[in-house]
């Protein structure tokens, strides 16, 4: 990773009629990150991921990519650009092939055969090369959504939502692309989803946005880190629990507490020796469930979207 | 830009709905050459009945040439609803399918796809007419031969020599062929407002209706209109089988139906770079 900006947005905001899709957002990608995209359905992520490929303009706000502005230089800008945008959508009545070769012819970079059938084989397509794309399944058109991105070999992919429609398997050989792609090839990857496990796994910075605004950006393993476990103990008996902590520090620990429940924010260290000592006090622990907050504080701006 | 073409008439041809139109036209001319080989005397002497005490026609006059006159008075009204099968799926159909994202995140301007998609629709109409041309009048030689061309109206009779035809033919398809592009210009502009193309094949298909009732209403009211309406002009290539031709009506006919595509294609230029692309 550099610090040369590949993404720059700056107070972007999108309205259509009364609903805001995108708030004042702000973000920056830099050269070879892998750049989680977070948020959830309705968030804003694919209306900020179509005003990055000029599909739709914002009302406010500017844009640069690769330090251009993307109003100025469009032209520039996507000829470096490969992207999956929402679902995978093909000309039907045409083969994979042809579709490749076509977008290839357009996309301002000379693109052989023989690369075609590489993206396909990279994305396991190459047997179904000839077949009309209509006779693909959700999961085969999302393999040939991530060829396309990939035909013209640009610097920088953006992928909405790129393992949706996926088995297990297909998830697992798409994150491996990914990774291989930002390591081998040093691209700079722009990746949406809605799963925070799928953005852990592969990106080394991240956003979180909901109703189009941002709730949380740095760098993955720092807010997985920084982020004090969230840690429920399911007790027998709360009142004396609540009774033996009162004059500890861990009082000043305990975020709430219900029906057999205590909730704690604690240290990784400290879960097993609060453990201790209530169990030590005659207390019976019949649960302790550790939870990352940040995973929590995504569960629930999930939960409040759907 | 001749590649962005190349790919859109590809994609055209690749398309069933395109042939719809070649095989009616395929069906529907050697229909109407078989039933003129059937009844084509009884209907030339039906033309000719009022004439045929002052004068004695002689020679061959049931022949190609008005066997193809007849067949494109008759279909040119109902070419138009071929056309829009495919102009107004040009636009609306990527949307339809979600494969503007495609072409809109490719390094090529709005203004180039749209130039190249309405060229490769205009190709098409032309292409249309030409099938028209060849099969009505490429049959009507061959069952009927060549002679020379009797054109009735309400008011004249004109004989052309057999020498005289094809150039009429050739400007006569010609004019047609800018009626119908006017057509497909109109389909085109409501396929950019549109993500179904069954909405722009029936909006033009209406529009045409109504200019068409309207011209044929002979109320005060319409009269300061009619004269901009497009479909007036649509039948103007039978100027080209008057004589004298009238330059002056064809240089008129001419202008409204090229001043219509221009303002269409504009509307739609100017619909489509503004246009957030949402599917």
């Amino acid at each position: 990773m550099t610090s040369e900006k590949i993404i720059e947005v700056k107070d972007l905001s999108k309205q259509f009629k009364e609903i805001k899709a995108v708030d004042n957002l702000n973000l920056n990608v830099y050269r070879g990150d892998v750049f989680g995209f977070l948020g959830p359905n309705g968030a804003g992520k694919s209306t900020t991921i179509r005003m990055l490929l000029s599909l739709i303009r914002p009302n406010q706000g500017t844009i640069k990519i690769f330090g251009k502005s993307l109003t100025e230089h469009r032209i520039d800008i996507l000829k470096n650009i490969g992207a999956i945008v929402e679902k995978p959508d093909f000309y039907r009545n045409l083969s994979a092939f042809k579709n490749l070769e076509i977008l290839g012819r357009i996309s301002g970079k000379e693109i052989s055969k023989k690369r075609i059938m590489e993206m396909l084989e990279i994305v396991g397509l190459e047997k179904r090369a000839q077949s009309k794309v209509k006779t693909y399944s959700h999961g085969m058109k999302q393999r040939l959504g991530i060829a396309q991105a990939l035909l013209h070999d640009p610097e920088l992919i953006i992928l909405d939502e790129p393992t949706t429609g996926l088995d297990p398997q297909g998830m697992k050989e798409i994150r491996d692309l990914i990774l291989k792609l930002s390591k081998d090839e040093n691209k700079t990857i722009f990746l949406s989803s809605h799963i925070l496990y799928e953005v852990e796994l592969v990106a080394n910075r991240m956003i979180i946005i909901n109703k189009g605004m941002t709730k949380v950006e740095g760098y993955v393993q720092d807010l997985l880190k920084s982020n004090l476990l969230k840690v429920i103990f399911e007790v027998d008996d709360v009142n004396l629990s609540l009774e033996i902590i009162k004059e500890t520090t861990w009082r000043s620990k305990l975020e709430s507490s219900a029906e057999g429940k205590l909730i704690f924010n604690l240290d990784n260290e400290e879960v097993h020796l609060l453990n201790k000592i209530l169990v030590e006090n005659n207390i019976k622990v019949n649960a302790v469930i550790p939870t990352r907050s940040l995973e929590d504080y995504f569960l629930k701006i999930t939960d409040e979207a759907a | 830009m001749l590649t962005l073409i190349r790919i859109e008439l590809y994609k055209i041809f690749k398309k069933w709905r395109t042939y719809i139109g070649f095989i009616a036209i395929g069906l529907l001319v050697p229909l109407i050459h078989i039933a003129m080989l059937v009844e084509g005397e009884r209907t030339l002497n039906f033309m000719t009945q009022n004439i045929q005490q002052s004068f004695v026609f002689v020679g061959n006059l049931l022949n190609g040439y008005l066997v193809s006159h007849i067949t494109l008075a008759s279909l040119a009204v109902h070419i138009p609803f071929l056309i829009t099968l495919v102009a107004g799926d040009l636009l609306a159909g990527e949307a339809t399918s979600g494969t503007y994202r495609l072409l809109v995140t490719r390094p090529v301007t709005r203004t180039q796809i749209i130039i190249s998609k309405f060229l490769a629709g205009i190709i098409y109409t032309n292409l249309l007419v030409l099938w028209l041309a060849v099969v009505s009048l490429g049959l009507g030689i061959i069952l009927f031969g060549v002679g020379e061309l009797i054109v009735i109206s309400s008011e004249t009779i004109i004989i052309f020599k057999q020498t005289d035809v094809l150039w009429r033919f050739t400007l006569g398809y010609g004019f047609a062929s800018l009626g119908m592009s006017v057509v497909a210009s109109l389909a085109f502009l409501f396929s950019s407002l549109v993500e179904n193309a069954i909405g722009p094949i029936i909006s033009t298909m209406a529009v045409i209706i109504v200019f068409l009732v309207i011209s044929a209403l002979n109320i005060e009211f319409f009269a300061g209109i009619k004269p901009y309406l497009f479909t007036n002009y649509i039948m103007s290539w039978r100027l080209f089988f008057d004589d004298p031709i009238d330059a002056a009506e064809v240089i008129k006919a001419t202008g409204v139906l090229i001043g219509h595509i221009a303002v269409f294609f504009t509307s739609a230029l100017i619909i489509f770079n503004r246009k957030d692309i949402l599917t």
